[in-house]
């Protein structure tokens, strides 16, 4: 096949699109302080936000993993009025300010929220300024990305053969986990890397919901945007690890991709 | 956050005097001033500035008002980082210090105010704080301002002063933040500046601190290097120092620059 020059009126455009997302990478790399990484990366507090973060985000995918993809399942397998105004609610923390969704999390869920303030007299539990509100402010802006991408994989998964697996007389939980869940593998794998990167990266909904403090609700993102006013260089670092991190899962999500396709 | 004083006001303005035919006005003759400056103010500062940018403007028609307030330490970084700056207002002079010593500022900076610090609670002080000392009750939640930000670095000195040990559950960016999670009720108390409180209003209430212990913030105020209004921002700053911006600023709350 011959190939076809390129149009320039594309060419320009597109090398300035690729441009406009490089340079502040290059920016970044060019400006750290590679001789002080190692010093800004085992410093106490950065390790404790790593930690935090790891920690946090981790547990954001797999409260994402145990209500999501029955969620997915539902959006998927389930016709029923409304299934679409659910769903984009449920979708809606993609699109919306992270800072938005943190008020609303407040709202419903801080010492005077709507179901805080019962969880608050009855059983004493307080979500804002702990480990476990940024859990739920991760989760909150994470999980529809995991939701949507395992509900593509069961669109497009091949139902024939959990028909043929029912015929043979496996129970409907069975089918779910012998057949489904191997069938859908990739994207389930796929939609629990997205929403982890995802959460990892949460700062928003994060200090206005649970708020900023080292150990307990500092995640990476929020030591990064407060070193940056102390200790610039340590910040620059902390980014770089950041974005090295969410390179990582890019490219090893595009192998995924390629190998299921 | 941010407000603009000047483009709106400007255009009713010369509405205002072509619909009249040009009679003559009433108030002090406006200066040639003209130009747009862009101050960059403490947070803590928001109320008394919106009110100080709106009264120069009307001294100087010329001149449009940009505001930008957040937390000194935010605001010293972005200046750093090439934010468009002509004024800068800080809440502490270590802030000040520091972006004198960066190279940032032109001419010596200017005390314009100082502030004290109060405990701030919900109205009606339902946990019943009366001190410092009660800030370290079992069960309650205070929260602070990050040490980076003057006020948490005042109200550590002041607990410190105090002899009282306590951990705040959150260290909060700026003033303002801490003022609305006491105001939502997430938190019980925190520690701000006694303008704070009153620009708050009905939605707090504040606790004093005693004079022992209480810490006095200066304000000091300086144009920015490379401003493209040099005459209008040191104007601006000749009015905020001047009698008349001492009396709006005492309006607020704040005590006298001398």
């Amino acid at each position: 096949m011959r190939r076809e020059r390129v149009p320039i009126v594309v060419v320009v455009p597109a090398a300035i699109g690729a441009a406009f997302f490089i340079l502040p990478l290059v920016g970044l790399v060019v400006r750290s302080p590679w001789r002080d990484a190692v010093t800004a990366l085992t410093a106490p507090d950065t390790i404790e936000a790593l930690k935090l973060s790891l920690v946090a985000s981790l547990s954001a995918t797999a409260l994402g993993l145990i209500l999501g993809v029955p969620l997915a399942w539902v959006y998927a397998r389930v016709e029923f009025p409304g299934r679409d105004l659910l769903r984009a609610l449920t979708t809606l923390p993609m699109v919306l300010p992270p800072v938005v969704g943190g008020i609303a999390l407040l709202l419903a869920f801080g010492r005077r929220g709507l179901f805080g303030s019962w969880l608050d007299s009855t059983f004493g539990i307080t979500l804002p300024f702990t480990t476990a509100g940024v859990v739920m402010a991760e989760t909150f802006v994470a999980m529809p990305f995991l939701i949507l991408t395992v509900e593509a994989g069961l669109r497009s998964m091949d139902r024939r053969y959990e028909e043929a697996a029912r015929a043979l007389g496996a129970s409907r939980w069975r089918v779910f986990t012998r057949v489904t869940l191997p069938l859908i593998g990739p994207s389930l794998f796929a939609g629990a890397v997205l929403c982890w990167a995802r959460a990892l990266g949460e700062f928003g909904a994060t200090i206005t919901f649970a708020g900023n403090f080292p150990g307990v609700t500092q995640t990476m993102p929020l030591a990064v945007y407060l070193l940056l006013e102390t200790n610039q260089e340590a910040s620059f670092i902390l980014s770089l690890v950041l974005l090295l991190i969410s390179l990582l899962v890019l490219v090893g999500l595009r192998h995924r991709w390629l190998g299921s396709a | 956050m941010r407000k603009r004083i000047g483009l709106v006001v400007a255009t009713v303005f010369l509405a205002a005097c072509g619909g009249s035919g040009g009679t003559a006005s009433t108030s002090p003759s406006p200066t040639s001033l003209s130009g747009y400056i862009s101050v960059f103010a403490a947070a803590s500062l928001t109320a008394s500035f919106d009110a100080l940018g709106t009264s120069f403007h009307k001294a100087n028609p010329g001149v449009g008002v940009n505001l930008d307030y957040a937390g000194t330490p935010t605001l010293v970084t972005q200046i750093e980082q090439g934010a468009p700056a002509d004024v800068f207002a800080s809440a502490d002079t270590t802030n000040m210090d520091k972006l004198t010593a960066d190279g940032f500022t032109t001419g010596a900076s200017r005390v314009f105010a100082h502030n004290q610090l109060e405990i701030v609670v919900a109205p009606g002080n339902p946990k019943g704080i009366t001190g410092l000392a009660d800030l370290a009750k079992r069960g309650l939640i205070y929260i602070s301002e990050g040490p980076t930000v003057p006020a948490g670095k005042y109200s550590l000195q002041a607990l410190t002063t105090a002899g009282v040990k306590v951990t705040p559950k959150s260290l909060e960016t700026s003033v303002t933040a801490v003022i609305s999670k006491v105001e939502l009720g997430e938190a019980d108390a925190g520690i701000v500046y006694t303008t704070d409180v009153a620009a708050a209003g009905s939605k707090v209430q504040g606790v004093p601190i005693a004079a022992a212990d209480n810490e006095i913030a200066t304000y000091p105020i300086v144009a920015v290097k490379g401003t493209k209004s040099s005459a209008a921002a040191s104007a601006f700053i000749d009015y905020v120092v001047s009698g008349a911006g001492q009396s709006t600023l005492a309006t607020f709350g704040f005590l006298p620059a001398s």
